[in-house]
C-alpha cells in the first residue's frame, strides 16, 4: 500500500512547496495551472448560473415575473455566452485535463509549461472583456449572435463581447497545442498510443477540434466586428451581404465546439467506471477510436442547425444523414460502458454515480438529438425549448455530471484530502433529481409549440414552465453541495493515500498530493491501461469469465 | 392545457415520426437504464466474479459489430422517414393560394391577392392549398405554425415558401421563432382556418383598395418599368422589345442564369431580379440599356403586389410555381 499523505508529503507536494501569491501567479507547474483555471472556471460558472435562476424565476409568471423584455434578452444573451465560452468550452480540459495530462503519461509537465500559462492569463483577459461588455451596457443577441441583428440592428456592447470571446479562442487553441504535443512526445518509456488511459485518447479529439475549428470561429468574428464598426457588407444583404454565411461560419465552429464540451466528460466516465468497476473497458479499442471519429465526423454536420434557415433541399439531406452517423459512435461508447459493468466489481461511491448519472441522461440528450437529426420532426421542434431540453441535457445532465464526476474522483490526487463520502452521493442523487425535474418539462413545453428565448408566453404554457422552475431550485442546491463541502474538506478531510481507489493510471502512482516535479523517479510501464490483474496481485490465475453478456 | 392539435395531414403523419421516434427512444432508454440496474444488483462489489483482460478482448468484437451495424440500420432507416416528410414542403402543389407575409420588428404583416392586408392574423380557408411567401424588412424573424408542424425561417430581401392545407376550423397560434430582438416574444399572431364560404363572406367584409395585381400594374407603370419592358400580350413596336425582355409569359419559364445556367422565373426569382437584376438574370449582355437598381426604392409590399401583377402576365402559367428547391438559386 502506497504511504498517505502525512504531513510531510503536503510540505514537499506543489501545494505548498512555495506558498507566495507571485509563486502561484507565475508558475509554469501544470497542476497550479489548472488550480488557477479552476477557481476561473468557477467563477465564470457562478455568474452563469445566477443568470440562470433569474431567467428561471421570470418564467414562473406568463407575463414575465420580475425583468423586462431587454433585461430578459440581455439575461439568457449573459448566460449563454458565459456557460459556453467561459465554463463548459474550457472546463474540463483544462482544470482536469491540465492536472492529469503530464501526470498520466508520465512526465514532470507539459511540453510547454509557459504556454500554458499565457493561455490561462489570456482566458482571464478574455473573461474580463466579455464579463464588461455584459455589464456595462449589454447585449442582447443570443450566444449564437445571428446577423444582421447582431451587426445592425443592436444598441448592445457587440465589440468587448466578440472581443472577449475572440481572445478565449486564443487560450483555447495554446491549450489543445500544449496537449497534441505532449501526448505525442511526452509518452513515458513503454506507454504505446493502446496502452494510453481512454481520457487522453479523448482529450487528444478534443485537441484536434480546439486546434482546427477555433481559427474559423475567430475568422467570423472578425467579419462581424467588421460589419458592425465600418459598415463592410458582409453579412447583412441590406448592404450587399449574406445572413446565411454567417450561420454557416458560425455552426462550422459550433457544432464541433459542442464535441470539445462532451468529449472530456466521456474520457472522465471511462476512467471512472473501469475503477469503480475494478474491470478494464470493454471495447478499448472501439471507444479510443469512437473519440476520433466523432472528432472527424463532428466537422461535417453543421447544417443540422439550419435545416429551417433557407439553404438547399440537398443539403439539408445530407447533413442529416451525416447527423446520423456522427451519434453512431456515441451510442457505440454508451454500450461499451455498460459492457464494462457487466462482471466488474460494482462500488457506488459518488464519483460513479455521477458517471453513471452522466450515461442516463446523455443518452436522453443523445436520442432526443435523433428527433432533431430527422428532418421533418426538426422542423417542427427546432427553435423551441424542445432544443433547449436537448442540448441542455447533454451539456448539464451530461458534461456538468461528468465534470462532478471527475472532481470527486481525483480531488484525493488534487488536494491531499478526501471529500465527505455521504455528502457526495447526496449531491449526486439531488443532481440527477433537480436536473430531471428542471429539464424533461421543457421537451413537452417544445412540443407544444413554446419558442425559446421568450421573454412572456401564453398562459397554456404556465404549469410546465413553473415545474422547470421548482427543478431548477433542486438543481441549485445540488451544485451548492458541493461547493461548501470541497472547501470543508481542504481543511478538514481525511487525508488521502496514493491510491484510494485502487485505480490503474499513472497519476495514482505517485503521492496525494504530486511533488512539484510528479514523480520522484521516473515511471516505466509495463501494462495496458486498466490492467487490474497487475495492480491486485499477488493474482491467482483468473478464473473463467461469465458466460454472456 | 390542451394538447396541440394536428390542423393539417402533414401534422398529423409528423406525429406519426415523432410517436415512432418516441417509441425507439424509449426502448433503448428501457435497455440502457435496464442493463445498469441489472448490473449493478448482480455485480455490486462482494458478488465478484474476476474476468481476465484477454477473454474480454476477444469477445468484444462480435458485440462491437453487432450493436454497431444494429444502430446503424435503425438510424438509416428513420434518416429515410423523416427526410420523405421534409421533401414534401419544397415542393407546393399547383393552384395554391399566394399570401404574402412580411415580418419585421416585430410584427407580422400578411397582404392577399385580392389586396386585403392584416396584422398578425392570417385567414384562410379549409381544405384549400395555401403558399406564403415570406420576407422581411429587417432581421431575420421565422414563421412557426406549430398546429401545422411547420415553420421557415423569414430572411431579410430573399423569398422564402411554406405551404399547407388546413384540415380543420378553427383558431391556431403563430410565432416568430427566430430571436430578432427585444420584442421577439411579442411577435405572434393567430392563423384563423374558415370554411370555404365564411372565406369568401370575410375577404368580401375585408376592406380592400384594389386587388394586389391592380396595385402592382399601378406600380409597374409609376416606377418606370414599363418604359423598357412590354407588358402587352400584342406588341407595340419591336424598338421597345429590345430594350428588355417582355414581361408577357416570363412568369413560370426558363430564363439564363448570371453564369448562363437555366432557372426558372418564380416569385423569388422576380424578387431579385427587380432590386439587383445582374445577381440573378443573365440577360443584361443582350441588351444596351442597364436595368436601375430598386433596392431602396421599392418596399416588400410594392414587391408582392408587382410580382403579383406579373404574374397576370402568364395566365396559363400561374399555378404553382412558387419556389424553386435548385440549389444555385437558393445559395445567393
Ligand atoms: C454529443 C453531444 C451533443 C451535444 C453537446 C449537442 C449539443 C447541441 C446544441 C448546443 C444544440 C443547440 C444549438 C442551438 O440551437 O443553439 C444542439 C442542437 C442540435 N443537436 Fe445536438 N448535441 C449533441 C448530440 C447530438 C446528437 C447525437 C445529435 C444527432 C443525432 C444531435 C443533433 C442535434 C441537432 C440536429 C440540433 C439542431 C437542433 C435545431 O436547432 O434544430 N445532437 N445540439
Ligand atoms: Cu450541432
Ligand atoms: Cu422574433
Amino acid at each position: 500500500m502506497a504511504p498517505t499523505s502525512d504531513p510531510q508529503t503536503m510540505q514537499r507536494s506543489y501545494l505548498w512547496q512555495d506558498g507566495t501569491l507571485r509563486s502561484w501567479l507565475l508558475t509554469t507547474d501544470h497542476k497550479r495551472i489548472a488550480l488557477l483555471y479552476m477557481a476561473s472556471i468557477t467563477a465564470f460558472f457562478v455568474l452563469g448560473s445566477l443568470g440562470a435562476a433569474l431567467i428561471r424565476l421570470h418564467l414562473i409568471s406568463p407575463t414575465g415575473a420580475i425583468l423586462s423584455d431587454e433585461t430578459y434578452s440581455r439575461m439568457f444573451t449573459m448566460h449563454g455566452i458565459v456557460m459556453v465560452w467561459l465554463f463548459l468550452v474550457p472546463s474540463i480540459p483544462v482544470t482536469l485535463g491540465n492536472f492529469l495530462v503530464p501526470l498520466m503519461l508520465g512526465a514532470p509537465d507539459l511540453a510547454f509549461p509557459r504556454l500554458n500559462l499565457i493561455s490561462w492569463y489570456l482566458f482571464v483577459m478574455a473573461g474580463a472583456l466579455v464579463v464588461y461588455g455584459l455589464f456595462r451596457g449589454g447585449l442582447e443577441t443570443g450566444w449564437t449572435f445571428y446577423t444582421p441583428l447582431s451587426t445592425d440592428y443592436t444598441q448592445g456592447r457587440v465589440l468587448p463581447v466578440v472581443a472577449g470571446v475572440f481572445l478565449s479562442g486564443f487560450s483555447s487553441i495554446a491549450t489543445g497545442v500544449n496537449f497534441i504535443i505532449s501526448i505525442h512526445q511526452l509518452r513515458a518509456p513503454g506507454l504505446t498510443w493502446y496502452r494510453l488511459p481512454l481520457m487522453l485518447w479523448a482529450l487528444y479529439a478534443t485537441s484536434v477540434i480546439f486546434v482546427l475549428a477555433t481559427p474559423v470561429l475567430s475568422i467570423t468574428l472578425v467579419l462581424l466586428a467588421f460589419e458592425h464598426v465600418f459598415h463592410v457588407g458582409v453579412f447583412d444583404p441590406a448592404l450587399g451581404g449574406d445572413p446565411l454565411l454567417f450561420q454557416h461560419l458560425f455552426w462550422f465552429y459550433s457544432h464541433p465546439a459542442v464535441y470539445i464540451m462532451i468529449l472530456p466528460g466521456m474520457g472522465v466516465v471511462s476512467e471512472v467506471v473501469s475503477t469503480f468497476c475494478h474491470k478494464p473497458v470493454f471495447g478499448y479499442r472501439f471507444v479510443a477510436w469512437s473519440s476520433i471519429s466523432i472528432a472527424a465526423i463532428g466537422f461535417l454536420v453543421w447544417g443540422h442547425h439550419m435545416f429551417v434557415a433557407g439553404t438547399s433541399l440537398y443539403a439539408a439531406v445530407v447533413f442529416s444523414m451525416l447527423s446520423f452517423l456522427v451519434s453512431v459512435p456515441s451510442a457505440i461508447k454508451v454500450f461499451n460502458w455498460l459492457g464494462t459493468m457487466h462482471g466488474g466489481a460494482i462500488r457506488l461511491d459518488a464519483p460513479m454515480l455521477y458517471a453513471l448519472g452522466f450515461i442516463g441522461l446523455f443518452t436522453v440528450g443523445g436520442l432526443t438529438g435523433l428527433f432533431l437529426a430527422s428532418l421533418a420532426s426538426d422542423v417542427h421542434l427546432t427553435q423551441t425549448y424542445f432544443v433547449v431540453a436537448h442540448f441542455h441535457y447533454i451539456m448539464v445532465g451530461g458534461m456538468v455530471s461528468a465534470y462532478f464526476a471527475g472532481l470527486h474522483y481525483w480531488w484525493p490526487k488534487i488536494t491531499g484530502r478526501m471529500y465527505p463520502e455521504m455528502w457526495g452521493r447526496t449531491a449526486a442523487a439531488l443532481l440527477f433529481f433537480g436536473f430531471n425535474l428542471t429539464f424533461f418539462p421543457q421537451f413537452l413545453l417544445g412540443y407544444e409549440g413554446m419558442p425559446r428565448r421568450y421573454a412572456t408566453y401564453p398562459a397554456q404554457f404556465q404549469v410546465l414552465n413553473v415545474l422547470s422552475s421548482a427543478g431548477a431550485s433542486i438543481l441549485a442546491l445540488a451544485y451548492i453541495l458541493p461547493l461548501i463541502y470541497f472547501i470543508w474538506s481542504l481543511f478538514r478531510g481525511a487525508r488521502a493515500t496514493a491510491n484510494p481507489w485502487q485505480a490503474t493510471g499513472l497519476e495514482w502512482r505517485t503521492s496525494s498530493p504530486p511533488p512539484t516535479e510528479n514523480f520522484i523517479e521516473p515511471p516505466v510501464v509495463t501494462h495496458d491501461a486498466y490492467d487490474y490483474a497487475a495492480l491486485d496481485h499477488p493474482a491467482p490465475a483468473p478464473q473463467a469469465e461469465p458466460p454472456h453478456v | 392545457m390542451t394538447w396541440l392539435p394536428a390542423a393539417s395531414v402533414h401534422a398529423g403523419q409528423v406525429d406519426i415520426l415523432l410517436g415512432g421516434l418516441l417509441l425507439i427512444s424509449l426502448a433503448v432508454l428501457g435497455l440502457v437504464f435496464g442493463l445498469m440496474l441489472l448490473n449493478i444488483i448482480r455485480f455490486r462489489v462482494g458478488s465478484r466474479v474476476p474476468v481476465s483482460a484477454e477473454t474480454v478482448a476477444h469477445k468484444s468484437w462480435r458485440f462491437e459489430i453487432a450493436w454497431t451495424s444494429v444502430t446503424l440500420a435503425v438510424f438509416f432507416a428513420l434518416f429515410l422517414w423523416a427526410a420523405r416528410l421534409y421533401v414534401v414542403g419544397f415542393q407546393p402543389p399547383s393552384g395554391a393560394i399566394q399570401i404574402y407575409v412580411t415580418g419585421k420588428q416585430w410584427m407580422w404583416k400578411v397582404q392577399y391577392p385580392g389586396g386585403q392586408r392584416e396584422i398578425n392574423a392570417l385567414h384562410v380557408p379549409l381544405g384549400r392549398p395555401v403558399q406564403l411567401l415570406l420576407t422581411s424588412e429587417d432581421v431575420i424573424h421565422d414563421f412557426s405554425i406549430p398546429a401545422l408542424r411547420i415553420k421557415h425561417d423569414v430572411l431579410p430581401r430573399r423569398y422564402q415558401s411554406l405551404w399547407f392545407t388546413a384540415t380543420q376550423v378553427g383558431a391556431f397560434r403563430f410565432y416568430c421563432t427566430q430571436f430578432c430582438g427585444i420584442g421577439h416574444s411579442r411577435m405572434t399572431g393567430t392563423l384563423i382556418v374558415l370554411t370555404p364560404t365564411d372565406y369568401a363572406n370575410w375577404l368580401g367584409q375585408t376592406p380592400a383598395s384594389g386587388s394586389l395585381a391592380t396595385r402592382g400594374e399601378a406600380l409597374f407603370i409609376h416606377n418606370g418599368c414599363s418604359g423598357c419592358h412590354v407588358s402587352q400580350p400584342y406588341s407595340p413596336g419591336a424598338d421597345d422589345t429590345s430594350r428588355a425582355p417582355s414581361m408577357v409569359g416570363l412568369y413560370g419559364s426558363q430564363t439564363m442564369g448570371p453564369d448562363g445556367q437555366r432557372v426558372k422565373v418564380d416569385n423569388a426569382f422576380l424578387h431579385d431580379a427587380i432590386l439587383h437584376t445582374a445577381t440573378v438574370s443573365g440577360q443584361a449582355a443582350a441588351y444596351a440599356t442597364q436595368m436601375p437598381s430598386y433596392r431602396g426604392v421599392l418596399a416588400e409590399e410594392d414587391l408582392a403586389a408587382l410580382i403579383a401583377y406579373i404574374q397576370t402576365l402568364s395566365p396559363s402559367r400561374l399555378s404553382g410555381v412558387g419556389m424553386s428547391a435548385s440549389p444555385e438559386r437558393k445559395g445567393n
